[in-house]
Parts: structure tokens; sequence; C-alpha cells
């Protein structure tokens, strides 16, 4: 089973911490990628631009129109994702405790259904 | 019909081991199926081959192992018809992943209970939703049961239990006992849905009085299932906690409805066996040394329980007690009932100025209880004016129709009292 890991921080507290933790942030998940690679854990995993590169497209009065910025306003955004494979809800939760990025904020772990 | 003595008398047992035993049946059930609704629907299905083969045929020597086998034999018939519009093989592989039934003295079947219990209670699911699962899952209320007790629209809470349903299939909400090292943190999960039922039952704001009593009820059998299957001090504490809260339902409202505090209650009416039983178990959730707050408020409900009249009552081992509780679970109310234990220990004086520390945190501002407190230590120390402004307050906060009468009553007095012109 596929579960989706969104993960959430605030933007503007990641970005007053210091470089090196950052840094050590980010090798801390690429290291926490392999291990779950190494366990069968692993699908895919990217992280993305600032939530201020976003664009939104909104469906209104029949048609699309794009705005700038993420689709809800909040104070956390997402940040990166993970695409993990594991038995129940309860080894996916326990897999995803541990990506280091959610220590700013959190996760949102969503089961994955497959269309077709 | 047949009027034969003997199937009308087997008519009764099949109904009364349908009562003893469905609940544990259905547990098997959704293990063995994977889906709540599927083994709910199995569970009628079997229930009804046992109320047309049972009278007639004599009750089988194992009833339990007899409706789980005829529940999957139910579960599988029924996919297979409904085979008509899907493809075959993915019927196969559905029935096919589908394991034996148990055999009749399965070791599993015990662990299925515990199972649902962990399941229904699970953290992901939202706490209404937690409830409202267990209930109907575990103590086998009907929805409009539910509903009833809880004063919700049943549409609202028959969509809740569909969304629950709907997240343990979709999310897969694992159906097993959590591993030892989460255990810990699910328990608490499970003891806090447990509590909450007890409390709607116990102090509910409205609905029928028997209703309310019958969810009391449930929630002191779930207690003592858990403890069946998995004894754990805390679970033993929380039980004792409602043994002894509930040991006091009938003297806590007068013959008019009205409410009768602690210290006025008419002792003779405290239920004795209850009493007995919920001091035994927290004294042996206390001397296991791995206890919480359940156990010490359990603890504390036994000082009270065990006091022959409210002027008797150990109020140095109250606060004590509440020390305790307040390090191990801290709270403002915690804090609010161990000012309310000072007062009985050192007096109204100190007990004021322990109260007013405990709503000096402003957490406590909309609290009704707390400035009702405040309001009968100021009365008590002729602070008059204090007193009647503490009065209004709680008033102003309170909900619960009977709390307002005591207030609006005790209002009334101060204003009664002989020497109220002078004030």
């Amino acid at each position: 089973m596929k579960y989706m890991c969104l993960i959430y921080i605030d933007e503007e507290l990641y970005s007053a911490l210091p470089a090196e933790t950052r840094k050590r942030c980010e090798i801390e998940s690429i290291a926490y990628d392999e291990t779950l690679r190494k366990s069968g854990h692993y699908c895919t995993s990217d992280a993305l631009a600032s939530a201020r590169m976003a664009t939104s497209l909104r469906h209104e009065n029949g048609r699309f129109s794009p705005t700038d910025g993420p689709y809800a306003e909040t104070k956390e955004q997402v940040a990166g994702f993970v695409m993990i494979d594991a038995k129940d809800l309860d080894e996916a939760l326990r897999i995803a405790e541990k990506f280091p990025g959610a220590r700013f904020g959190g996760v949102e772990v969503r089961p994955v259904i497959q269309i077709g | 019909m047949s009027a034969d003595p003997q199937v009308t008398k087997r008519h009764g047992e099949v109904e009364a081991i349908w009562r003893a035993e469905s609940r544990r049946v259905l547990a098997t059930l959704i293990r063995l199926l994977g889906d709540f609704d599927l083994a709910e629907e199995a569970l009628q299905d079997a229930f009804q081959a046992a109320l047309a083969q049972w009278p007639q045929e004599g009750i089988p020597a194992n009833p339990r192992a007899w409706l789980v086998s005829t529940g999957r034999f139910k579960a599988i018939d029924g996919i297979r018809r409904r085979a008509r519009f899907t493809a075959w093989d993915e019927v196969a592989e559905q029935i096919e992943a589908i394991p034996a039934a148990p055999g009749p003295e399965d070791e599993a079947i015990p662990d299925d209970r515990l199972r649902l219990v962990f399941t229904c209670c699970h953290p992901a699911l939202s706490l209404d939703a937690r409830v409202a699962l267990t209930l109907r899952e575990v103590c086998g209320l009907t929805s409009e049961e539910i509903a009833r007790a809880f004063l919700v629209p049943l549409p609202t809470l028959a969509q809740r239990i569909v969304r629950a349903k709907a997240k343990i299939r979709v999310a897969r909400i694992p159906y097993e006992v959590p591993e030892r090292d989460a255990l810990a943190q699910r328990l608490d999960a499970v003891l806090r849905v447990i509590y909450l039922v007890f409390n709607e039952g116990y102090s509910a704001s409205s609905g029928e009085a028997l209703t309310r009593a019958d969810i009391s009820a449930e929630a002191i059998r779930l207690g003592r299932l858990l403890i069946e299957l998995l004894p754990d001090p805390e679970a033993q504490g929380l039980l004792a906690l409602m043994l002894l809260q509930d040991s006091r339902r009938v003297a806590r409202t007068g013959a008019d409805g009205a409410l009768v505090l602690l210290a006025d209650q008419d002792r003779s009416l405290w239920n004795r066996a209850q009493i007995e039983e919920g001091v035994a178990r927290v004294s042996e959730a206390l001397r296991s040394g791995r206890f919480g707050a359940y156990t010490l408020q359990a603890a504390i409900a036994a000082v009270h329980a065990e006091a022959p009249e409210a002027a008797a009552t150990d109020w140095p081992q109250i606060v004590g007690l509440y020390d305790v509780l307040l390090r191990v679970d801290p709270s403002p109310v915690v804090a609010l009932n161990r000012a309310v234990a000072i007062a009985m220990r050192d007096g109204d004086a100190a007990g004021l100025v322990a109260v007013d520390a405990a709503l000096a945190g402003g957490e406590l501002a909309q609290y009704h209880l707390a400035h009702a407190a405040r309001a009968d230590l100021c009365r008590r120390l002729g602070r008059r004016g204090e007193a009647r402004e503490a009065y209004e307050r709680a008033l102003g906060l309170a909900k619960q129709e009977q709390e307002r009468r005591f207030l609006q009553a005790r209002i009334a007095e101060l204003d009664h009292a002989p020497d109220a012109a002078a004030d």
C-alpha cells in the first residue's frame, strides 16, 4: 500500500535557522531516504521550492484563473514529499515520524488510491 | 408457526447465546474478513441461520465457533453472488485472502476483541468517531441508541461511523494490538475513550436519565473487558475510578432532581459493593507502582468513599494525593480541586488563597466551578459582596440546569440571610 507523506514546515521559522542546521537536516533527509530504500519502503521523494514560488489555479465561474501563492494561506506549507510503501497506517506513521524535515512542522500521511 | 414448547424454549436460548457471544463473533469475523461492513453483514446472516436451525436441530456444542464459521461461509457466499458484477479472478483472489475459520479453542479469539478495541480507538480517528465506533462495534449499541445518548442527530452519528469505517479500510488502520513501544501511547487513547463514554453517562447535561445510566454501565463493562484482556495498572485505576463515581449515582440527585453535593449526600445510598470493588482495585493499581492520573483520581474518590460521614474525610491525605496528581498530570482544574481540598484541611482563608492562585493563571476564567468555589469560600468568610459577584459569574457560565438552580439558590440564600440588610 502506498502512502504519500507531505512534509509541512513553517518556512519563516526554517529560514531563520542557522545555515548549518538546515544543511544537517538536508543531509539527514537524504540518509533517511537511503535507509528507506534499503528496507524496501521507498518509492520516490523530493523537496519543493518555497511556497512563495507557488502559483495556484482555481476553478471559478467555469474557467481556471491563476493566482500568486500557495493553495492555502497557512503558516505551514508543503515543503517536500516522500512516497512510501508500507503495510498499514501504523507502519507508515512510524516511518513518517522520522522525517528530519518534519521536525520544523509536521507530516500529513495520505493513502494513495491507485486508479485504473 | 410451531407451538412446540421445546422449540420456543430453544428460541430463548438462541437469543441468550446471541447476546453473550455476538460481539466476540464480530471481532473474529472482522479479523477473518478484513472489513467492518462485510463482517457485520456476515454476523447478521449467521444469526438468521442460527434462528432458523438451532430451535429445530438443537444447539451446537460450540455455538461461538458455529457462528464464526457460518458467518465466514455466508460472507464468501455473498462475495460469490456479487461476482456477476466483477471479474472472476478478482473474486477468487478476494476469497482466497480470507483465512480459515479458527478452531473452537483458538487462542486468537480473546485477542480479536482487544484488536477491535484498539482499532476503534485508533488516534488517527477523530475522538468523536472513536467514541461512536467503540460503542457501536465493541459494545453493540445501535446507532439510534448512541445518537440519543450523545444528543447528536442520527444522520450525523451514522455519517461519523461510516467515515471512520472508510478510513480504517482506505488508510489501512491495522486491526491489531499495537507493539510494545506504541502500546502505552495507544492505551491512553483507549482509556480516554472509555472515560469519555462514562462521563457522558454520569454527568451529562440533558437527555433521558435511563439512557445515560446505561451508557455509564457500558463504559464500566468496557473497562472490565479491557482489564480481562490486558491487565494494566492504569486500566485498573480507571475502572476503580468509574466504579467509585458510579457508586454515588443515586445519592447525587435529590427527590426534586436537584444536585446534591458530595458533603450533603446520604451516604447510606452509596453502592457498597461498587465501593468495595473500587477500593480493592485502586489499592492493587497503587501497589504496582506503575500508575497514572486515573489511578490517582480513583485514590481520591476512594478516600471520600471510605469516610463514614463528610466531616470524617481524611483531607490531609486528599491534599497529598492532589499534590502527586498535579505532578503527574498538571492542569488548572486539578489545581482548583487541590485548592478546595486545602480549604477543607487548613481553613477557608488558606483555601481562598489557593483558589485565587489557581484562577490567576487565567485558564479557569470561563470555568463556572472555579467561580462557584471562590464564591463558597467568600460566603463562609463573610465576604458577602465578593461571594455574590462570584456566584453571578458562575451562573453566567453554567450551562447545566441542575447546577444553575443550585447557584440561584445560593444567591437567594445570600439575599435572605439575617444580616443581609447590614451588607
